[in-house]
């Protein structure tokens, strides 16, 4: 698995990314955001969390509109896998290889905590070492993960089961409680229409080693790196 | 020639920074105020004599960078 980590202007996870990557037995090249192309061979295009642009604009837009962002589209058009996290996840939105938007918590905080996840299905690159409705605890912190999308657009992504990761309780039960940032349908993360695209608000590379206190994030390294 | 290009929320999306603003406001006491709604303004000076051309290149501003059309409309003046 040879990963290629984007950076711009303002990314700060771009690091933690590239460590788990590596954990999970993946090659990392960092890749600045001015390049017009990916590295030869590369698999997989990850957009690390972080605040690109101190968020001018709206999150996500001027990275979104970068020129590695051409490059990342080829990729993804031609099956390529591509990750975004967090910050990374709002870019991949205003960039159009995801749809809907990611807009300000609905409760006006920026979040910060621990949060459990269900993985809505295992058949699909990023998840494939969990299982089935599998509640796993990692982490969220932004203050723009309130996932809004027209209604026909949504119909389309249940419809089409692309929603990769619900945000629910330590049971698995999709409550209120923990959908803090009022995300529509509880989602936490979409995959594109050939699922070769995940983009996620949460931080699974904060919780890749027992050292930080989990583990539940290595999984999704793990799919991608076997 | 200078345009002003204002961007707002488009109707039904929830705009969590507006209903605070509103909170606040109402909280001074203040009657008569009701629904507020955030947007943004850009004022931008063109090289541009041609009010056609203009408008042209503003609208692709506004779609591709400007606006963000899944949640957002924008109105275009131009002076």
């Amino acid at each position: 698995m040879r990963a290629a980590v984007l950076v711009f202007p303002g990314s700060n996870r771009d690091g933690d990314v590239a460590r788990a990557l590596r954990l999970a037995g993946a090659e990392v090249t960092p890749v600045w955001h001015t390049e017009t192309e990916l590295p030869a061979g590369t698999d997989l295009a990850v957009v690390p969390g972080g605040f690109s642009y101190g968020d001018y604009l709206r999150c996500g837009a001027i990275a979104g509109r970068a020129s590695v962002m051409d490059a990342v589209r080829r990729h993804a058009s031609t099956g390529g896998l591509v990750l975004g996290i967090c910050n990374g996840f709002q870019i991949l939105c205003e960039s159009g290889l995801l749809p809907g938007v990611l807009m300000r918590n609905v409760n006006r905080r920026f979040i910060c905590h621990r949060q459990h996840l269900r993985v809505e299905r295992t058949d699909t690159r990023f998840t494939s070492a969990y299982r089935e409705g599998q509640v796993i605890d990692v982490c969220v912190a932004h203050g723009e993960g309130n996932y809004f999308a027209d209604d026909d657009t949504l119909a389309r992504i249940e419809g089409e089961g692309r929603v990769a990761f619900r945000y629910c309780d330590a049971s698995g039960a999709l409550t209120a409680d923990a959908n803090r940032n009022g995300s529509l349908n509880a989602i936490a993360g979409i995959y594109s229409e050939h699922r070769n695209v995940l983009g996620m608000m949460p931080h699974p590379e904060n919780f890749v080693e027992d050292l930080v206190g989990g583990t539940d994030g290595l999984g999704l390294f793990q799919s991608l790196a076997a | 020639m200078k345009a002003r290009i204002i961007v707002t929320l488009r109707t039904g999306v929830l705009d969590p920074q507006g209903k605070a603003i509103e909170s606040a406001l109402k909280s001074f006491g203040l009657n008569g105020i009701g629904n507020v709604r955030q947007g943004k303004v850009f004022d931008v000076e063109l090289e541009i004599a041609d009010r056609g051309e203009a408008e042209t290149v503003l609208k692709s501003a506004c779609e591709r960078l400007l606006a963000n059309t899944v949640v957002e409309n924008y109105t275009i003046e131009l002076s």
